[in-house]
Parts: structure tokens; sequence; C-alpha cells
């Protein structure tokens, strides 16, 4: 284009202020994709459910057992594909700071229910046969370099006491973007055999595939229909409704993300705003002349303008690279503490978006000035 | 010579839509860096408070939380007559307690939270002495009634005094409320622990864990000594204050990692700001700052000089961002905590020192953001500034 020599010219008159004004960019867009990724990881388990599965636990409380024999039952009603039941484990490896979730796992119906949690055929069938078997999610075998084969040491507590060793037997892939790859499954079996009296013969909660999520609210409503009345009644809701109860536990995170993401919105157009304010005053005198040999006010609109967005586009892909650089360590840092973070296409795109916004917003207002400044006052200005 | 500080009072004012720029950086920035600290503090005073001194929480060895504890009832006898525990009138200061979870719906949301139930034995306002029945009175043992903490009442619905409600296979009456000082009991339902038990089909010869007055905060040595060599024990003896210190470090290591990395990019992106407003500040005035240097003022002198105005507008911009959240103090606000997989309700604890700690920081951005453009004032030479236009 022909102006751009002198959009260039004019972006590069003060490289002091470039450089910050840029780096504000960088610094903002950083934050935002950072807590982007954080209120995602929160609410992960939404965002990854089954819409086709429904989670089966006592109604009286998430920690409440219930009868084995719930399983049949629950196979019985029209509509239910596979039915799976789970304990938690919890145990701990070495540390208690080690923390990942441990799941005892039905090893005849998780791979019908679960079906987006993938181990190798040979891996799974040596696990069927191990009564002191294991499989561990990716990241949990890659945070503790484990490997197939190696004996995982479990402090138990829950049921029993003691330490007992697993042998590493497999390891699951989610082939859902995003999914839990931090369980560690162990053998009903073998749970079952050391479980103390109250707790043998029981499911902690169940899992249930539907043959179509729109069965869900019919399935979820007979089931829970069933056991009224019964000693052990039941909750049953979709998997993304039980991922809900938990993340909306955390409180008010969402609304503290929120409000620190639009803390920085704000800072981030006053600084950029001002930038191109003062910018645009320094040159009062410079635009009236370009007015008055000819150049049309939206002309001038446009020279203001590219210059803001230009430096917003810079920015933002500083920003980007920066952010694509530091989330994985800042994301080591908090393993065991939050799902993994994640830094989607769909998050950089709307990163890139959101600086070209600020960038033609902040670029706007002098813009206009200058669009509407007639010539002869601005010359007259000393 | 010093240049008088009115001079940088007078131009922050002149100069107000740049300085407002730089002000609000900083503001933003300190606002959230004593938000994110208090709301770890909050959690972790929530939880350390809970515990006290004088007395020790017994577990099952190796357990991590009361909820994968147990300690059945033949072992409550043998603690009991353990040496150390302080005796009252109706015999030693312990309350085998059971700790359940039941799903209680929000005031502020109507979705159901995970509220603790403990079951206590009559004697626990003996052993927990800082916690107070401040409306209505104590359960009677034996029937289904409850007391409830103070934020628990406020927090989840249907726990005013006089209300019923169902948990378990029962219906309790809501008898008292209870005052633990903001500690993480006023987040807790308690009743007596037999009929919680049957409540819930859990067997009643086994405790989650048990809680005992010690005769003396001393005394926990000689207690933990004697159980531990007990063939028939296999308990971990926890002074109660590390048993909660403990169970805060989860969430406050979060909260402390992501607010420490919100703070520290907001800050960089201050200092950018402050530098800004700095650098244009400097070249603005030139002329007024070449003819400062033409009438004596030395280099350190404008130096000096520039520092102090970006050190006042780091100042205004970090006492305006203590200001705006110093509103949060007390405010409660609750999570689930990890370790338990409870509700916990805490309050932000904004103290003296984290706002001190806010306005430092304010200071170091400004002395950082202002060092470059008072050494650029200083330099250059003084004619050439005063012909430029």
């Amino acid at each position: 284009m022909k102006f751009s020599r002198l959009v260039l010219a004019n972006l590069f008159r003060k490289k002091v202020r470039l450089i910050l004004t840029i780096g504000s960019f960088a610094i903002a867009l950083v934050l935002f994709t950072f807590l982007a990724v954080v209120k995602s990881a929160f609410s992960r388990g939404t965002e990854i459910a089954g819409a086709d599965r429904l989670v089966v636990v006592s109604r009286i409380g998430l920690m409440q057992l219930m009868p084995i024999s719930y399983r049949d039952k629950i196979l019985a009603i029209p509509g239910v594909k596979a039915v799976t039941h789970n304990h938690w484990f919890g145990g701990v490896y070495q540390d208690e700071k080690n923390f990942f979730p441990q799941f005892v796992i039905d090893p005849e119906n998780q791979r019908q229910v679960m079906t987006e949690l993938v181990v190798p055929d040979d891996q799974w069938n040596n696990f069927v046969k191990d009564r002191m078997g294991a499989i561990a999610g990716a990241r949990t075998a890659a945070r503790f370099h484990w490997k197939i084969g190696d004996r995982i040491p479990i402090k138990t507590t829950l049921y029993g006491g003691g330490s007992s060793e697993f042998n590493l037997d497999g390891i699951y892939h989610s082939e859902r973007p995003g999914g839990d790859e931090s369980q560690f499954w162990l053998q009903w079996k073998y749970f079952d055999e050391n479980a103390p009296a109250p707790v043998k013969s029981t499911a902690g909660w169940y899992v249930v595939k539907l043959d179509s999520p729109d069965d869900a609210v019919r399935v979820a409503k007979a089931i829970d229909e069933k056991f009224a009345n019964s000693s052990f009644e039941t909750k049953s809701e979709t998997e993304s409704a039980f991922a809900a109860y938990f993340v909306k536990q955390f409180g008010n995170i969402e609304l503290l993300i929120l409000t620190i993401g639009s803390v920085v919105f704000f800072t981030l157009l006053l600084v950029t705003g001002n930038t191109m304010a003062i910018s645009v005053r320094e040159r009062t005198s410079e635009l009236a002349v370009l007015k008055a040999i000819g150049f049309s006010g939206r002309a001038v609109l446009f020279f203001v303008l590219a210059e803001s967005v230009i430096i917003a586009l810079v920015g933002g892909f500083l920003g980007l690279a920066l952010a694509y650089l530091t989330i994985p360590v800042i994301g080591l840092a908090l393993t065991g503490l939050l799902p993994p973070l994640i830094l989607s296409k769909s998050l950089l795109t709307l990163g890139l978006g959101f600086a070209l916004l600020v960038g033609a917003a902040s670029g706007l207002l002098p813009g206009i000035g200058a669009m509407r400044m007639r010539v002869v006052n601005a010359l007259r200005r000393v | 010579m010093a240049i008088p500080i009115i001079y940088n009072v007078r131009s922050v004012k002149a100069r107000w839509t740049s300085t407002i720029v730089a002000v609000a950086g900083i503001a933003g920035t300190v606002g959230v860096f004593i938000a994110m600290l208090s709301l770890a503090r909050g959690f972790r005073a929530t939880l350390v408070s809970s515990g006290s001194e004088d007395n020790a929480l017994i577990t099952r060895a190796g357990a991590t939380s009361e909820m994968t504890s147990g300690v059945s009832i033949d072992s409550v006898k043998i603690i009991q007559d353990a040496p150390g525990i302080a005796r009252g009138a109706n015999g030693p200061l312990v309350t085998p307690e059971a700790v359940l979870m039941a799903p209680i719906p929000l005031l502020s949301t109507g979705t159901d939270a995970n509220v603790e139930l403990r079951g206590v034995s009559p004697n626990v306002f003996a052993i927990r002495r800082n916690i107070k029945i401040i409306d209505g009175r104590m359960f009677q043992p034996g029937l289904s009634e409850l007391v409830v903490g103070k934020n628990a009442k406020a927090t989840y619905s249907g726990l005013t005094l006089g209300s019923t409600i169902g948990l378990g296979s029962a219906r309790w009456q809501v008898v008292g409320i209870f005052d633990a000082g903001g500690s993480a009991f006023d987040s807790e339902v308690w009743g007596d622990a037999h009929l919680l038990n049957g409540a819930y089909n859990r067997p009643d010869n086994l405790s989650q864990s048990v809680t005992v007055h010690l005769a003396s905060p001393a005394a926990l040595q000689q207690l933990k000594d004697s159980l531990t060599a007990d063939p028939r024990l296999n308990v971990d003896v926890t002074r109660e204050i590390d048993y909660y210190s403990k169970q805060s470090t989860r969430m406050t290591q979060l909260i402390t990692i992501l607010g420490g990395f919100v703070a520290l990019i907001m800050a960089i992106g201050a200092v950018f700001g402050a530098l800004n407003t700095m650098y244009s500040a400097v070249a603005e005035r030139g002329r007024e700052i070449a003819t400062m240097r033409a009438l004596g003022f030395g280099g350190p002198a404008v130096v000096f000089s520039f520092l102090i105005e970006a050190l006042l507008i780091s100042f205004i911009g970090g006492a305006i961002g203590a200001a705006c959240v110093l509103p949060l103090n007390g405010l409660t606000t609750s999570t689930m905590n990890f370790q338990t997989f409870s509700n916990l309700a805490f309050a932000f604890k904004i103290t003296p020192e984290l706002l001190v700690k806010g306005i430092v920081f304010a200071l170091t951005m400004g002395l950082i953001g202002g060092l470059l453009p008072a050494v650029r004032a200083a330099s250059g030479p003084v004619a050439s500034a005063l012909r430029e236009l």
C-alpha cells in the first residue's frame, strides 16, 4: 500500500513508547489467556462429561455406599446400555502432596461405559488377570515417571489399612481432548476381598451408559423411583450435572476471574488510549499539514487507526507466544491441584480478536478527533 | 540543591490524564495482589483457628483426613484411659466423633453443597472450649436434634433455629446455633453421634476420629508415646492445630500460585504503564527540565525529583488499590476444601501488614518505572533542549 511507509515512520517515531505499548498489550494478553485457561480448568469436568452417561450416588451423601446388587437392577431398566461401579480409594503415594484420584473399578464393565478412556488390549488383558493390577492415566504416569511393570506402593487408609504394592499393568489415554488422564484404577476383586464387613459388596457410585442421551431424564427418574423408600435411596443425574455440583462448590472463582479480567481490560484500554492520544496530540500540526495538502479526514483517521491496530496485533501475537511458553510451566506447578491447563486454538483466536478490538477502540477517539479538527485552528497552534 | 517537591505535585496535577493511566495500572495490580493474599490467608486462618493447642486428634494411622479415618469403639475405650488426657466431672474429656457429609442446598444458588455433619459426644464444649452456643441450646443426647455453626446457618437453607431438616433416614430439629470464632467448625452441623450413625446406616462401633482435651499442651508427647506403643492400637496422634493447618495446604497453595502469577504479570504491565507515563512526562517537559538545569539544579537533583514524582504516582495508585479492596475484609465466601470435599465458609482477611506489603509493592513498581526516565531527564545537553521548539 502506498501509505505504508508513512504509517511505519509514524510508528517508529518514539521507539521506547512503541516498545512499552506493545509490551503492555503482550502482558495483558498473557494475563487474559492465563485467566481463561484457569477458568476452563475449573469447569473442565462439565465440559468433558459424557452426555449419554448418568452418575448414581446415594441420596443421603456422597461418601455413603450402596449395595452392589443395584448394578443388575439398574441394568434391567429400559434405555440402559451398561453399568459400572466405582469406589473412592483414598490412598497415599509416598507423600500426601502427590495426590491423584484413585478409583476402584469394575473390569467387566469399565470399558463399555467409559468408552473414551482407552487402554491397549494387551495391557488391559494383563490387568484383568492381575489381582494386584493397576492402570494409571497418562498424565499421572508421566508425572511420577512410571513405566509399565513398575510396582507402585500405595498407603491405604480408607479400608483395611497398611500399605500395598500394585503392579502397573497399563496406561490409559483419553480420546476426548482435555479428558481426565490423572486417575489410578485398581481391581474391584482385590478391594472387595480386603474390605471390612460394612464395605463388602458395596459400590461408592454407579456410572450408567445410556442408549441415547435423550433418555437421560427418564432413566434417571426411573432409577431413583426404583430405589425410593428403600434403606439406600439414590440420586441420579447426568455426568455434567454431577461435575457442575463440584464446580459450583468452588464458589465465586468465576466471578473472581471475571473481575480481574475486566480490571485488566480497563487498564489496558486506558494505557493504549492514552498513548494514542498523546501521539496524536504531539502531531497535531503534522496531521493538519496532511489535511491542508489534500488528504481527506477519513485518510487521517485511517492513519491513526492503522497505527493502533498494528501495535495491537504485534503486541497480541507476542503475548500469545509468551502465554504459549509460560502456561505449561505454571501448569506444572499446579499439578495435583488443578486439571491440566489447556491452551486451545479457539482461545488463541479469541485473544487475538480481543487485542484487535482494544487496538481499534483505543485508536478511534483520537482518530476521530484528528478527522474532525479544523486545519486552520490546528496550524495556528504553536 | 534539591528541587522542591511541590513542583512534582503540581506537575502530576497538570498532567493528570497520563498520570491516571499509571495510577490505575498500579491500583489494579495492588488490588489483585492484596485480594489474592487475603483470600489465601483467610482460608488458612479459618482452618488453623479450628485447631487448639490443648487438643489432640486421634485418627487411624496414615489417614490423611478424618474422612478416610476410622477408630473402633474398643480403641476408644483404651484411649480414654491413656495418660495426659484432662478429666472433667464426668470422666475423661474425650469425644469420639462420626464425620459424614450431607447434601444441603446453598442459600445463594439453591444448588446442593457438601456439608460436614459431625456426630459428637455431649461433653464436646468442654473439649473445644472456644466454641459456644449463641442461640438456643445444646442438643439432648438420644434426641434427633442438631446444633448448627453460625456460617452454616447463614450459608445453607433450612438450618435456622427451630426448623426441621431431613438428613439420612431421620428428621432433625435445629435447637441451637454455635459460634466457633470463624473456624472451620462454623461451617458444620453437629448432632448425637449414635443417632447420626443410625440415620446413615453406619456401624455404631466405628468413629472417624477421637478428639481429646490434653491435661496441658505439653502432655501431647506423653499421650502419643503411650498410644503408639500400645500394640492393640493403630493410630496417629496429632495436635489439633497441626492437623488443621495441614488441611489448608492444598487450597492455600493453589490460591498462592494462581494469585502470585497473576500479580507478577500485572506488575510487569503496571511497570510498563509507569514507564510510559514517566517517559512522556520527561519528553513533554524537555524545556522545563533544561531550564531547571540551566538555573543550576544538578543532575542528581533532577533524577531525585523525577523519582519522587514516580513514587508519588505509585503511592497514590497503591493507596487507591488498597482502599478499593479493603471492603473485602471480613467478607465471607465459601469454597470446597480439596482435602475433605466438604464446603467451607471463610472470610477475606486483610491485615495492616498486608496493606503495607501492597504499598511497598506499589512503590517498588514506581521505582522501577521511574528510574530510567529520571536518568534520561538528567542527561542530554541543556543547550539543545532549550533550543527545541
